[in-house]
């Protein structure tokens, strides 16, 4: 080394006669105690940090720790908890009473639903599980896609119950908007098909349902019990409002960002203007809308379920949260993928699904998934309008002599059962976002 | 841009010939970005098999013009004619010229979602609804053609300038394209890999594929091109054989471009 250097001092001209082969880093720069030297202490300021974050957490964990842990399970009541308490413990130490959650975990979960019925949201939940597999998953098998198109039907038959034949006519209704889009194509050209695809089902909805679904019920009542949607409570109603939301607010969404972005002056402007007008007024106004003022714009007769209007609400309004994460997307994807895909002759339905929605979605997972976990938490607001959900219960079971004066345990429950659906699904975008990093530009 | 440095290789100019039919006919063509006049009274004919370079300063309107004949730019005045359609606002007559008429972009403009496979056989499978077996097995041609058979199954990402724009006009001619259009194909490319896109353009020149390119090789307009197009101003200024336009450039305006391209 040092012969090579002092005679390329002495002539600036150097040729490397043999490559250097690649060395381990010295011993000193890998192990644990590297780990915490550069991590925990690696200036006095950062040690005086960690020492001071050790103590908090300590402190914290301290506190609550034995509150959790010590906390009483088996009781009637909040003072037959507090009496056990008092003898296991003497007087004066505070513990928690889990005693609440072993005693009305089913209220929490599914509200009224008839106790005998529980196996129905459950077996919904389970279907839930299958329809989306193949929706979120890309290797899971194909056909299961025939559940995830049936189950929209399915799920509220298990639900509600009352007649097969309600569910079953609305789904007709799609099977008849496929078959004109498929049948009709050629003969009324692409842009009249489309038109009677979206026209002569809304028609068949607001005026053939009801007896269509009577008449075959008439001919062979099969059924099971009806549900109310007033006995759906807890959980199971944030699932449903929460669950269905997300899952129309996203192809909604989609449609107002491709709308925004559009050269049509109406389209463009009416995307424009609902999103705005959706996003800049709270969500809780939008419910009490939906609770008192939307039956005046229906037409008279129709007495549309409460619940029903809830979920409509909450759906246009995660709708133009979406909308507005998307065009981030979309403008984010440098034109040339634009032009790259029109210049191959792709239309522009087709060089949207194929070229520029992969991209942009992708783009926007992060934001899409914030807004579904925040859409999702938000359906707690429907307590306000009337719909008792997992807050509602809370307040209904204080409200009890049993319970009256609990609130921290009910309300950690409540937060662990949200956190487990958001942390999912902070995780699924995660993964998906690395799943779909193709490692370009 | 130095002539030597990416000289292309020999070319055999035995199937190149040019025949009497018209690919693209363009008669007094105007447009303007807003009120900025970026083409005057544009008047071009290509006839089926040429191999037209155009050169000229930036700005001078010359990715618009071959833009315009695809129709990603919208032309306000005059009349294009792409192999016997008019380019209306018709979308339909647009889609039809777009997929007959291949192009390859600056920064190559693959798709990064897919792979160099998927980028090949998406237009064939979607626009000309050709079975998916034969796609493949069209793209697999093409590939082998530019040179890149074995990165099929990689993502556009992965691939080095020279071989992702290499991809594009594999993914071009997918598609059976009778006109291919280049705009600026070895702008972004590092010197070396300048030479290996140039040398799969000469083999489609070599093949007889009618092309238009806008570029500053001007090695490659010497050794390919039929005919030279220089532009200032939104203007065809002169056209000319190769020989004849860098040898003997008759207006100031070339002069000094060739000057300028040529003298460093």
């Amino acid at each position: 080394m040092s012969d090579t250097h002092s005679e390329s001092a002495l002539h600036t001209a150097y040729v490397r006669k043999e490559m250097l082969p690649e060395r381990d880093p010295p011993t000193s720069q890998k192990g644990a105690v590297l780990w915490m030297r550069e991590n925990l202490f690696s200036s006095i300021p950062n040690a005086i940090m960690t020492v001071v974050s050790l103590y908090v957490i300590y402190y914290i964990l301290a506190g609550i720790g034995p509150w959790m842990i010590g906390g009483i399970w088996d009781a009637e009541s909040l003072t037959e908890c507090r009496a056990i308490r008092d003898e296991l413990y003497g007087h004066g130490r505070e513990v928690a009473c889990w005693a609440v959650i072993t005693d009305r975990w089913h209220q929490l979960l599914f509200g009224f639903y008839p106790q005998d019925l529980y196996w129905r949201p459950i077996l919904t939940l389970a279907l839930f599980g299958v329809a989306v597999a193949p929706v979120l998953f890309e290797n899971a098998p194909r056909p299961l896609l025939i559940v995830t198109a049936i189950f929209p039907f399915v799920a509220y038959f298990l639900l509600w119950g009352g007649s097969v034949w309600g569910p079953a006519a609305v789904a007709v209704g799609f099977i008849l908007a496929w078959a004109i889009l498929t049948y009709t194509q050629d003969i009324l050209g692409s842009l009249a098909a489309t038109l009677a695809a979206i026209v002569v089902p809304l028609l068949y909805w607001l005026y053939l349902v009801g007896p269509v679904a009577g008449w075959l019920h008439g001919l062979a009542p099969i059924g099971i019990e009806a549900v109310g949607s007033d006995e759906i409570g807890g959980f199971l109603l944030a699932l449903v409002i929460g669950g269905t939301g997300i899952i129309l607010s996203l192809p909604i969404g989609i449609l107002l960002a491709l709308g925004r972005q559009s050269d049509l002056f109406i389209i463009n402007k009416c995307s424009v203007i609902f999103i705005e007008v959706i996003r800049g007024v709270p969500l809780i106004v939008w419910l009490f809308t939906a609770s008192l003022l939307l039956n005046y714009f229906l037409p008279p007769g129709t007495n549309f379920d409460l619940m029903l209007r809830v979920i409509i609400m909450v759906t246009l309004f995660a709708s133009a949260y979406i909308a507005e994460v998307v065009r981030g997307g979309l403008a984010a994807l440098p034109r040339g993928q634009y032009e790259g895909a029109d210049s191959l002759g792709l239309n522009y339905w087709q060089s949207m699904q194929l070229i520029v929605l992969p991209q942009a979605l992708k783009i926007s997972i992060p934001g899409i998934v914030s807004t579904f976990i925040g859409l999702f938490k938000d359906t707690t607001l429907v307590v306000f309008v009337g719909l008792s959900d997992p807050i509602g219960f809370s307040n209904l079971i204080r409200a009890t002599s049993e319970w009256n004066g609990i609130y921290w345990e009910l309300f950690i429950f409540i937060g662990i059962c949200f956190w487990i659906f958001c942390f999912s699904m902070s995780r699924y975008s995660q993964w998906l976002e690395r799943k779909l990093n193709t490692g370009h530009r | 841009m130095t002539d030597t440095a990416t000289k292309p290789r020999s070319v055999n100019r035995s199937q190149m010939k040019v025949s009497d039919e018209v690919a693209i006919e363009i008669t007094d063509m105007n447009k303007w970005f807003g009120i900025f006049h970026v083409l005057r009274d544009i008047n071009l004919t290509v006839n089926q098999g040429e191999r037209i370079v155009i050169c000229g300063p930036s700005g001078s309107g010359k990715s618009t013009l071959i833009r315009c004949i695809n129709a990603l730019e919208e032309h306000q005045q005059g009349k294009i004619v792409v192999d016997g359609t008019e380019l209306s606002n018709d979308l339909k007559n647009i889609d039809k010229i777009r997929s007959e008429v291949g192009m390859c972009f600056q920064h190559f403009n693959l798709f990064p979602h897919l792979t160099i496979l998927e980028n090949c056989t998406l237009a064939p499978i979607w626009v000309r609804k050709t079975p998916k077996r034969e796609a493949e097995e069209t793209a697999m041609y093409f590939l082998e053609k530019v040179k890149i058979p074995d990165q099929a199954n990689k993502y556009p990402g992965q691939l080095s300038g020279g071989q992702q724009q290499r991809v594009a006009i594999a993914r071009s001619l997918c598609m059976r394209p009778r006109i291919m259009l280049f705009d600026e194909p070895t702008s972004a490319l590092d010197p070396e890999m300048i030479k290996e896109v140039l040398d799969t353009m000469i083999q489609l020149a070599e093949e007889g594929m009618t092309m238009l390119c806008v570029t500053h090789e001007m090695g490659f307009a010497r050794q390919v091109a039929n005919r030279v197009i220089f532009m200032d101003a939104g203007q065809i200024i002169e056209q000319n054989e190769p020989e004849e336009f860098f040898n003997n450039p008759q207006s100031d305006r070339t002069k000094l471009f060739l000057s300028q391209i040529l003298g460093h």
